[in-house]
Protein backbone atom coordinates (compact mmCIF):
# COMPACT_ATOMS: atom_id res chain seq x y z
CA UNK A 1 0.00 0.00 0.00
CA UNK A 2 1.29 3.27 -1.17
CA UNK A 3 2.06 5.54 1.98
CA UNK A 4 3.98 9.05 2.64
CA UNK A 5 7.07 7.97 2.44
CA UNK A 6 6.54 6.56 -0.87
CA UNK A 7 4.58 10.25 -2.24
CA UNK A 8 7.74 12.35 -0.73
CA UNK A 9 10.05 9.38 -2.26
CA UNK A 10 8.80 10.77 -5.53
CA UNK A 11 9.37 14.42 -4.64
CA UNK A 12 12.53 13.37 -3.55
CA UNK A 13 13.11 11.74 -6.57
CA UNK A 14 12.37 14.21 -8.71
CA UNK A 15 10.53 12.36 -10.78
CA UNK A 16 9.90 12.92 -14.48
CA UNK A 17 6.32 12.16 -14.67
CA UNK A 18 5.41 14.02 -11.74
CA UNK A 19 7.78 16.95 -12.53
CA UNK A 20 6.18 16.95 -16.47
CA UNK A 21 2.22 17.42 -14.72
CA UNK A 22 3.45 20.15 -12.19
CA UNK A 23 4.85 21.97 -15.04
CA UNK A 24 2.13 21.57 -17.14
CA UNK A 25 -0.16 23.14 -14.27
CA UNK A 26 2.52 26.09 -13.72
CA UNK A 27 2.16 26.81 -17.26
CA UNK A 28 -1.45 26.24 -17.27
CA UNK A 29 -2.62 28.00 -14.60
CA UNK A 30 0.26 31.28 -14.55
CA UNK A 31 -0.85 31.33 -18.57
CA UNK A 32 -4.73 31.99 -17.42
CA UNK A 33 -3.89 34.11 -14.86
CA UNK A 34 -1.58 36.55 -17.14
CA UNK A 35 -4.83 36.35 -19.68
CA UNK A 36 -7.45 36.79 -17.09
CA UNK A 37 -5.30 39.71 -15.66
CA UNK A 38 -4.91 41.33 -19.19
CA UNK A 39 -8.81 41.70 -19.42
CA UNK A 40 -9.62 41.99 -15.72
CA UNK A 41 -7.51 44.52 -14.56
CA UNK A 42 -8.51 47.14 -17.56
CA UNK A 43 -11.90 45.40 -16.91
CA UNK A 44 -12.29 46.20 -12.94
CA UNK A 45 -10.36 49.96 -13.86
CA UNK A 46 -12.85 50.70 -16.22
CA UNK A 47 -15.72 50.04 -13.98
CA UNK A 48 -14.18 51.44 -11.25
CA UNK A 49 -13.63 55.10 -13.00
CA UNK A 50 -17.04 55.16 -14.74
CA UNK A 51 -20.60 55.98 -14.10
CA UNK A 52 -22.89 54.75 -16.69
CA UNK A 53 -26.57 53.45 -16.36
CA UNK A 54 -26.42 49.71 -15.49
CA UNK A 55 -23.41 49.57 -13.33
CA UNK A 56 -24.55 48.61 -10.37
CA UNK A 57 -26.27 45.67 -11.92
CA UNK A 58 -22.83 44.79 -13.73
CA UNK A 59 -21.14 45.08 -10.15
CA UNK A 60 -23.79 42.40 -8.77
CA UNK A 61 -23.20 40.29 -12.00
CA UNK A 62 -19.42 40.13 -11.66
CA UNK A 63 -19.23 39.72 -8.11
CA UNK A 64 -21.69 36.87 -8.78
CA UNK A 65 -19.28 35.69 -11.77
CA UNK A 66 -16.59 35.07 -8.82
CA UNK A 67 -18.49 32.19 -7.98
CA UNK A 68 -18.90 30.14 -11.44
CA UNK A 69 -19.45 26.16 -11.15
CA UNK A 70 -16.01 25.26 -13.07
CA UNK A 71 -18.13 22.19 -14.49
CA UNK A 72 -20.24 24.54 -16.61
CA UNK A 73 -17.29 26.66 -17.53
CA UNK A 74 -16.04 23.41 -18.91
CA UNK A 75 -19.18 22.06 -20.05
CA UNK A 76 -19.51 25.83 -22.40
CA UNK A 77 -16.15 25.61 -23.10
CA UNK A 78 -16.20 22.16 -24.69
CA UNK A 79 -19.75 23.12 -26.65
CA UNK A 80 -17.73 26.04 -28.26
CA UNK A 81 -14.44 24.54 -28.95
CA UNK A 82 -15.67 20.99 -29.79
CA UNK A 83 -16.00 19.60 -33.66
CA UNK A 84 -19.41 20.83 -34.25
CA UNK A 85 -18.92 24.15 -32.35
CA UNK A 86 -18.80 27.54 -33.45
CA UNK A 87 -15.00 27.71 -32.71
CA UNK A 88 -14.05 23.68 -33.63
CA UNK A 89 -12.26 24.47 -36.47
CA UNK A 90 -9.31 25.89 -34.48
CA UNK A 91 -9.00 21.96 -32.99
CA UNK A 92 -8.31 23.48 -30.00
CA UNK A 93 -10.22 20.94 -27.61
CA UNK A 94 -8.26 18.52 -25.50
CA UNK A 95 -5.43 20.95 -25.62
CA UNK A 96 -3.59 22.90 -22.81
CA UNK A 97 -4.79 25.60 -24.59
CA UNK A 98 -8.72 24.77 -24.44
CA UNK A 99 -7.44 24.69 -20.32
CA UNK A 100 -6.25 28.32 -20.73
CA UNK A 101 -9.18 29.18 -22.16
CA UNK A 102 -11.43 28.22 -19.64
CA UNK A 103 -9.40 28.70 -16.74
CA UNK A 104 -9.13 32.34 -18.10
CA UNK A 105 -12.84 32.58 -18.31
CA UNK A 106 -13.22 31.43 -14.46
CA UNK A 107 -10.52 33.40 -13.09
CA UNK A 108 -11.08 36.75 -15.07
CA UNK A 109 -13.88 37.61 -13.15
CA UNK A 110 -12.33 37.20 -9.66
CA UNK A 111 -9.37 39.38 -11.10
CA UNK A 112 -11.88 41.63 -12.72
CA UNK A 113 -14.38 41.98 -9.46
CA UNK A 114 -11.16 42.75 -6.81
CA UNK A 115 -9.47 44.56 -8.87
CA UNK A 116 -12.61 46.82 -9.27
CA UNK A 117 -13.41 47.04 -5.54
CA UNK A 118 -8.97 48.06 -5.17
CA UNK A 119 -9.23 50.75 -7.78
CA UNK A 120 -12.23 52.19 -6.74
CA UNK A 121 -11.49 52.43 -3.13
CA UNK A 122 -8.21 53.98 -4.25
CA UNK A 123 -9.75 56.23 -6.41
CA UNK A 124 -11.96 57.92 -3.75
CA UNK A 125 -8.80 58.79 -2.11
CA UNK A 126 -6.88 60.06 -4.92
CA UNK A 127 -9.87 61.82 -7.16
CA UNK A 128 -9.21 65.33 -5.53
CA UNK A 129 -5.70 65.58 -5.79
CA UNK A 130 -5.76 64.19 -9.48
CA UNK A 131 -8.11 66.45 -10.34
CA UNK A 132 -6.64 69.21 -8.95
CA UNK A 133 -3.06 67.86 -10.93
CA UNK A 134 -5.34 67.91 -13.77
CA UNK A 135 -4.70 64.18 -14.26
CA UNK A 136 -6.12 62.91 -17.93
CA UNK A 137 -8.19 60.14 -17.90
CA UNK A 138 -5.35 57.29 -19.16
CA UNK A 139 -2.80 58.44 -17.05
CA UNK A 140 -5.06 58.46 -13.69
CA UNK A 141 -5.98 54.69 -14.73
CA UNK A 142 -2.30 53.72 -15.05
CA UNK A 143 -1.40 55.94 -11.83
CA UNK A 144 -4.47 54.01 -10.01
CA UNK A 145 -3.19 50.73 -11.52
CA UNK A 146 0.33 51.35 -10.20
CA UNK A 147 -0.31 52.51 -7.14
CA UNK A 148 -2.52 50.19 -6.20
CA UNK A 149 -0.42 47.06 -7.37
CA UNK A 150 0.49 45.29 -4.63
CA UNK A 151 -3.64 45.25 -3.33
CA UNK A 152 -4.03 43.86 -7.05
CA UNK A 153 -1.43 41.35 -6.53
CA UNK A 154 -3.16 39.48 -4.56
CA UNK A 155 -6.37 39.61 -6.50
CA UNK A 156 -3.78 37.98 -9.02
CA UNK A 157 -3.03 35.14 -6.45
CA UNK A 158 -6.79 34.91 -5.48
CA UNK A 159 -7.18 34.23 -8.96
CA UNK A 160 -3.77 31.64 -9.43
CA UNK A 161 -5.91 29.49 -6.01
CA UNK A 162 -8.79 29.26 -8.10
CA UNK A 163 -7.09 28.30 -10.98
CA UNK A 164 -4.35 25.85 -9.54
CA UNK A 165 -7.00 24.26 -7.46
CA UNK A 166 -9.85 23.29 -10.10
CA UNK A 167 -10.35 20.51 -11.69
CA UNK A 168 -14.27 20.13 -13.18
CA UNK A 169 -12.94 22.57 -16.49
CA UNK A 170 -9.46 21.35 -17.29
CA UNK A 171 -10.31 18.04 -17.01
CA UNK A 172 -13.75 18.50 -19.40
CA UNK A 173 -12.02 20.45 -22.15
CA UNK A 174 -8.05 18.90 -21.36
CA UNK A 175 -9.47 15.37 -21.28
CA UNK A 176 -6.81 14.50 -18.57
CA UNK A 177 -4.33 12.51 -21.58
CA UNK A 178 -1.15 11.85 -19.70
CA UNK A 179 1.61 13.62 -20.46
CA UNK A 180 -0.30 16.06 -22.46
CA UNK A 181 -2.88 17.31 -20.54
CA UNK A 182 -2.82 16.33 -17.04
CA UNK A 183 -2.31 18.63 -14.58
CA UNK A 184 -2.03 17.95 -10.87
CA UNK A 185 -5.72 18.15 -10.05
CA UNK A 186 -6.95 15.66 -12.49
CA UNK A 187 -4.09 13.34 -11.75
CA UNK A 188 -4.64 13.70 -8.13
CA UNK A 189 -8.44 12.66 -9.07
CA UNK A 190 -7.23 9.68 -11.48
CA UNK A 191 -4.74 8.24 -9.25
CA UNK A 192 -6.97 8.52 -6.24
CA UNK A 193 -9.49 6.62 -8.07
CA UNK A 194 -7.03 3.81 -9.78
CA UNK A 195 -5.67 3.46 -5.82
CA UNK A 196 -2.27 4.90 -6.65
CA UNK A 197 -1.97 7.19 -3.77
CA UNK A 198 1.96 8.15 -3.92
CA UNK A 199 1.70 10.04 -7.03
CA UNK A 200 -1.80 11.61 -5.73
CA UNK A 201 -0.46 12.73 -2.27
CA UNK A 202 2.81 13.71 -4.09
CA UNK A 203 1.26 15.96 -6.20
CA UNK A 204 -1.32 16.98 -4.05
CA UNK A 205 1.99 17.97 -1.15
CA UNK A 206 3.54 20.16 -4.10
CA UNK A 207 0.39 21.61 -4.58
CA UNK A 208 0.05 22.70 -1.21
CA UNK A 209 3.88 24.11 -1.36
CA UNK A 210 3.09 26.03 -4.15
CA UNK A 211 -0.07 27.73 -3.46
CA UNK A 212 1.78 28.49 0.32
CA UNK A 213 4.74 29.78 -1.34
CA UNK A 214 3.19 31.99 -3.92
CA UNK A 215 0.93 33.13 -1.26
CA UNK A 216 4.28 33.78 0.97
CA UNK A 217 5.73 35.63 -2.02
CA UNK A 218 2.76 38.45 -2.20
CA UNK A 219 3.00 38.13 1.38
CA UNK A 220 6.76 39.59 1.54
CA UNK A 221 5.72 41.29 -1.79
CA UNK A 222 2.91 43.12 0.24
CA UNK A 223 5.11 43.95 2.93
CA UNK A 224 8.04 45.50 0.93
CA UNK A 225 5.47 47.69 -1.26
CA UNK A 226 4.23 49.26 2.43
CA UNK A 227 7.52 49.87 3.39
CA UNK A 228 8.76 51.85 0.33
CA UNK A 229 5.82 53.07 -1.00
CA UNK A 230 3.86 53.86 1.87
CA UNK B 1 7.44 90.00 -34.92
CA UNK B 2 4.84 90.59 -31.81
CA UNK B 3 5.13 88.78 -28.69
CA UNK B 4 1.63 87.66 -27.27
CA UNK B 5 1.90 87.34 -23.50
CA UNK B 6 0.85 84.22 -22.10
CA UNK B 7 -3.07 84.41 -21.02
CA UNK B 8 -3.41 84.82 -17.47
CA UNK B 9 -5.78 82.91 -15.05
CA UNK B 10 -5.93 86.32 -12.41
CA UNK B 11 -8.45 87.27 -11.57
CA UNK B 12 -10.10 84.74 -10.46
CA UNK B 13 -14.20 86.24 -10.38
CA UNK B 14 -16.97 84.62 -8.81
CA UNK B 15 -20.38 86.54 -9.85
CA UNK B 16 -23.66 86.11 -8.29
CA UNK B 17 -22.42 81.92 -7.85
CA UNK B 18 -25.16 79.81 -5.89
CA UNK B 19 -24.07 76.04 -5.08
CA UNK B 20 -26.60 73.73 -3.76
CA UNK B 21 -26.22 70.16 -3.02
CA UNK B 22 -29.34 67.94 -2.88
CA UNK B 23 -31.43 71.01 -1.91
CA UNK B 24 -29.11 72.36 0.61
CA UNK B 25 -27.81 75.89 -0.46
CA UNK B 26 -23.82 75.73 0.37
CA UNK B 27 -22.79 78.98 -1.37
CA UNK B 28 -25.35 81.73 -1.94
CA UNK B 29 -25.27 84.43 -4.07
CA UNK B 30 -21.44 85.16 -3.79
CA UNK B 31 -19.79 87.51 -5.87
CA UNK B 32 -15.94 87.64 -4.66
CA UNK B 33 -12.83 88.67 -6.86
CA UNK B 34 -9.35 86.90 -6.06
CA UNK B 35 -7.02 89.37 -7.54
CA UNK B 36 -3.08 89.39 -7.61
CA UNK B 37 -1.44 90.85 -5.04
CA UNK B 38 -1.19 90.60 -0.79
CA UNK B 39 -3.19 87.10 0.53
CA UNK B 40 -6.22 86.17 1.38
CA UNK B 41 -8.16 84.98 4.04
CA UNK B 42 -11.36 83.15 4.38
CA UNK B 43 -13.04 83.06 7.95
CA UNK B 44 -15.92 81.61 9.14
CA UNK B 45 -17.48 79.05 11.45
CA UNK B 46 -17.65 74.97 10.64
CA UNK B 47 -19.88 74.65 7.16
CA UNK B 48 -19.89 78.73 6.10
CA UNK B 49 -18.72 77.83 2.74
CA UNK B 50 -14.79 78.38 2.66
CA UNK B 51 -14.16 75.01 1.26
CA UNK B 52 -16.53 74.80 -1.38
CA UNK B 53 -15.91 78.37 -2.67
CA UNK B 54 -12.42 77.20 -2.62
CA UNK B 55 -13.41 74.32 -4.65
CA UNK B 56 -15.49 76.67 -7.04
CA UNK B 57 -12.91 79.10 -7.45
CA UNK B 58 -10.53 76.19 -8.43
CA UNK B 59 -13.33 75.09 -11.29
CA UNK B 60 -12.98 71.56 -9.50
CA UNK B 61 -17.01 71.92 -8.79
CA UNK B 62 -19.13 73.65 -11.33
CA UNK B 63 -21.80 76.47 -9.83
CA UNK B 64 -25.15 75.54 -9.53
CA UNK B 65 -25.86 79.87 -10.55
CA UNK B 66 -23.88 82.22 -11.12
CA UNK B 67 -20.42 81.91 -13.13
CA UNK B 68 -16.85 81.96 -12.45
CA UNK B 69 -14.30 83.64 -14.74
CA UNK B 70 -10.72 82.98 -15.27
CA UNK B 71 -8.72 86.22 -16.81
CA UNK B 72 -12.08 86.76 -18.22
CA UNK B 73 -12.07 83.44 -19.83
CA UNK B 74 -14.73 80.75 -18.21
CA UNK B 75 -13.88 76.73 -18.05
CA UNK B 76 -10.13 77.22 -17.87
CA UNK B 77 -8.59 74.11 -16.93
CA UNK B 78 -6.64 74.02 -13.61
CA UNK B 79 -3.53 74.55 -14.93
CA UNK B 80 -2.11 77.76 -13.17
CA UNK B 81 -4.05 77.24 -10.12
CA UNK B 82 -3.56 74.86 -7.33
CA UNK B 83 -5.33 73.44 -4.20
CA UNK B 84 -4.06 72.15 -1.25
CA UNK B 85 -6.72 70.44 0.80
CA UNK B 86 -7.40 70.01 3.69
CA UNK B 87 -6.00 66.61 4.34
CA UNK B 88 -4.11 66.55 1.46
CA UNK B 89 -3.36 62.64 -0.15
CA UNK B 90 -0.20 61.47 -0.16
CA UNK B 91 0.41 59.11 -3.33
CA UNK B 92 1.70 55.82 -2.90
CA UNK B 93 5.36 56.65 -3.21
CA UNK B 94 8.16 58.73 -1.99
CA UNK B 95 8.47 62.89 -1.42
CA UNK B 96 10.52 62.99 -4.17
CA UNK B 97 8.28 60.56 -6.18
CA UNK B 98 5.15 62.63 -5.32
CA UNK B 99 6.82 65.65 -6.70
CA UNK B 100 8.06 64.17 -9.77
CA UNK B 101 4.24 62.95 -10.41
CA UNK B 102 2.82 66.20 -10.43
CA UNK B 103 5.78 68.25 -12.09
CA UNK B 104 4.53 65.20 -14.82
CA UNK B 105 1.36 65.98 -14.46
CA UNK B 106 2.43 69.96 -15.45
CA UNK B 107 4.01 68.52 -18.41
CA UNK B 108 7.89 69.54 -17.24
CA UNK B 109 10.07 67.54 -19.49
CA UNK B 110 11.44 64.47 -17.93
CA UNK B 111 15.25 65.47 -18.09
CA UNK B 112 13.81 68.70 -15.61
CA UNK B 113 11.73 66.60 -13.24
CA UNK B 114 14.48 65.74 -10.95
CA UNK B 115 16.25 69.23 -10.46
CA UNK B 116 12.77 70.68 -10.48
CA UNK B 117 11.65 68.56 -7.82
CA UNK B 118 15.08 69.02 -5.74
CA UNK B 119 14.08 72.53 -5.47
CA UNK B 120 10.96 72.37 -4.90
CA UNK B 121 11.51 70.30 -1.75
CA UNK B 122 14.31 72.57 -0.33
CA UNK B 123 11.55 75.37 -0.57
CA UNK B 124 9.44 73.47 2.17
CA UNK B 125 12.25 72.50 3.99
CA UNK B 126 12.40 69.10 3.17
CA UNK B 127 15.47 68.18 1.18
CA UNK B 128 16.70 65.57 3.42
CA UNK B 129 13.53 63.42 3.64
CA UNK B 130 13.19 63.15 -0.53
CA UNK B 131 13.33 59.34 -0.60
CA UNK B 132 10.80 58.64 2.81
CA UNK B 133 7.64 56.89 1.95
CA UNK B 134 5.26 60.09 1.70
CA UNK B 135 2.05 58.39 3.67
CA UNK B 136 5.06 57.83 6.67
CA UNK B 137 6.03 61.38 6.92
CA UNK B 138 4.51 63.61 10.06
CA UNK B 139 0.85 65.48 9.42
CA UNK B 140 3.45 69.03 9.18
CA UNK B 141 5.54 67.22 6.71
CA UNK B 142 2.92 65.73 4.32
CA UNK B 143 1.39 69.82 4.78
CA UNK B 144 4.47 70.54 3.56
CA UNK B 145 4.81 68.19 0.67
CA UNK B 146 1.73 69.32 -0.54
CA UNK B 147 2.27 72.61 -0.60
CA UNK B 148 5.68 71.85 -2.74
CA UNK B 149 3.44 69.63 -4.60
CA UNK B 150 0.84 72.36 -6.08
CA UNK B 151 3.99 74.68 -6.35
CA UNK B 152 5.19 71.84 -9.00
CA UNK B 153 2.32 73.49 -11.72
CA UNK B 154 4.32 77.18 -10.83
CA UNK B 155 0.24 78.60 -10.07
CA UNK B 156 -0.82 82.04 -10.26
CA UNK B 157 -2.91 81.48 -7.39
CA UNK B 158 -2.92 78.89 -4.81
CA UNK B 159 -5.74 77.98 -2.23
CA UNK B 160 -4.93 76.43 0.95
CA UNK B 161 -7.46 74.91 3.01
CA UNK B 162 -6.76 75.54 6.94
CA UNK B 163 -3.30 74.66 5.96
CA UNK B 164 -2.24 74.68 9.60
CA UNK B 165 -5.46 72.82 11.10
CA UNK B 166 -4.10 70.14 13.45
CA UNK B 167 -0.19 71.22 13.40
CA UNK B 168 1.36 71.91 16.27
CA UNK B 169 3.25 75.47 16.97
CA UNK B 170 6.61 74.75 15.66
CA UNK B 171 4.94 73.28 12.24
CA UNK B 172 2.24 76.00 11.80
CA UNK B 173 5.29 78.62 12.30
CA UNK B 174 7.21 76.67 9.56
CA UNK B 175 3.84 76.26 7.62
CA UNK B 176 3.67 80.18 7.74
CA UNK B 177 7.00 81.25 6.59
CA UNK B 178 6.31 79.54 3.45
CA UNK B 179 3.31 80.53 2.65
CA UNK B 180 4.38 83.94 3.30
CA UNK B 181 7.78 83.33 0.99
CA UNK B 182 5.36 81.61 -1.80
CA UNK B 183 3.26 85.31 -1.45
CA UNK B 184 6.47 87.36 -1.99
CA UNK B 185 7.32 85.23 -4.95
CA UNK B 186 4.20 86.79 -6.82
CA UNK B 187 1.60 83.61 -6.55
CA UNK B 188 -1.53 85.01 -5.16
CA UNK B 189 -2.44 83.12 -1.69
CA UNK B 190 -6.09 82.46 -0.78
CA UNK B 191 -6.58 80.50 2.41
CA UNK B 192 -8.86 79.63 5.04
CA UNK B 193 -8.42 79.40 8.69
CA UNK B 194 -10.20 79.16 12.19
CA UNK B 195 -7.21 80.89 13.40
CA UNK B 196 -7.78 84.88 13.99
CA UNK B 197 -3.88 85.16 14.91
CA UNK B 198 -2.78 83.58 11.58
CA UNK B 199 -5.53 85.44 9.70
CA UNK B 200 -4.07 88.69 11.21
CA UNK B 201 -0.54 87.46 10.28
CA UNK B 202 -0.90 86.43 6.85
CA UNK B 203 -3.82 88.55 5.57
CA UNK B 204 -3.64 91.21 3.28
CA UNK B 205 -7.64 90.64 2.98
CA UNK B 206 -9.59 88.80 5.31
CA UNK B 207 -13.38 87.91 3.87
CA UNK B 208 -15.92 86.73 6.66
CA UNK B 209 -17.77 84.11 5.66
CA UNK B 210 -21.31 82.35 7.37
CA UNK B 211 -24.11 80.53 6.11
CA UNK B 212 -22.45 80.50 2.64
CA UNK B 213 -22.90 83.97 2.21
CA UNK B 214 -19.85 86.63 2.33
CA UNK B 215 -20.65 88.35 5.48
CA UNK B 216 -17.81 90.81 5.16
CA UNK B 217 -14.95 91.68 3.41
CA UNK B 218 -11.54 94.64 3.81
CA UNK B 219 -8.05 94.87 4.12
CA UNK B 220 -7.14 92.89 7.36
CA UNK B 221 -6.32 96.11 9.63
CA UNK B 222 -10.00 97.11 8.57
CA UNK B 223 -11.50 94.12 9.27
CA UNK B 224 -10.23 93.85 12.35
CA UNK B 225 -10.10 97.31 13.55
CA UNK B 226 -13.36 98.71 12.72
CA UNK B 227 -15.47 95.88 11.23
CA UNK B 228 -18.64 96.86 9.71
CA UNK B 229 -20.78 94.40 10.06
CA UNK B 230 -22.41 93.00 13.52
CA UNK B 231 -21.73 89.62 12.86
CA UNK B 232 -17.84 90.65 11.93
CA UNK B 233 -17.57 92.62 15.29
CA UNK B 234 -18.97 89.34 16.74
CA UNK B 235 -16.68 87.00 15.29
CA UNK B 236 -13.65 89.07 15.94
CA UNK B 237 -14.69 89.70 19.48
CA UNK B 238 -14.22 86.29 19.30
CA UNK B 239 -18.35 85.23 19.84
CA UNK B 240 -19.64 82.38 18.60
CA UNK B 241 -21.51 82.85 15.01
CA UNK B 242 -24.42 79.90 14.82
Amino acid sequence: MPTDASALDLILRADPALLAIVRLSLIVSLSAVACAALIGIPFGALIALTKFRGRNAVIVILNALMGLPPVVVGLVVYLLLSRSGPLGTLGLLFTPAAMIIAQTILVAPIIAALARQTIEDLYVEYRDELDAMNVGPLQRVATLIRDARYSLLTSLLAGFGRAAAEVGAVIIVGGNIDGFTRVMTTAIALETSKGDLALAIGLGIILLILVMAVNALAWAMRRVGERYAG
Amino acid sequence: MAMRAPLSDLPVKLEDVSLLAREVTILDHVTLTFAAGAPTVLIGPNGSGKTSLMRVAMGLVPPTSGRVTFGGRIDVPPLRRAIVFQRPVMLRRSALGNLRYALAAANVARAERSKRADKLLRLVGLSRLGDRPARRMSGGEQQRLAIARALAKEPEILFLDEPTASLDPAATKITEDIIQGIAARGIKIVMSTHDLGEARRLGGEIVLMHRGRIVEAADTATFFNSPKTDAARRFVAGELLV
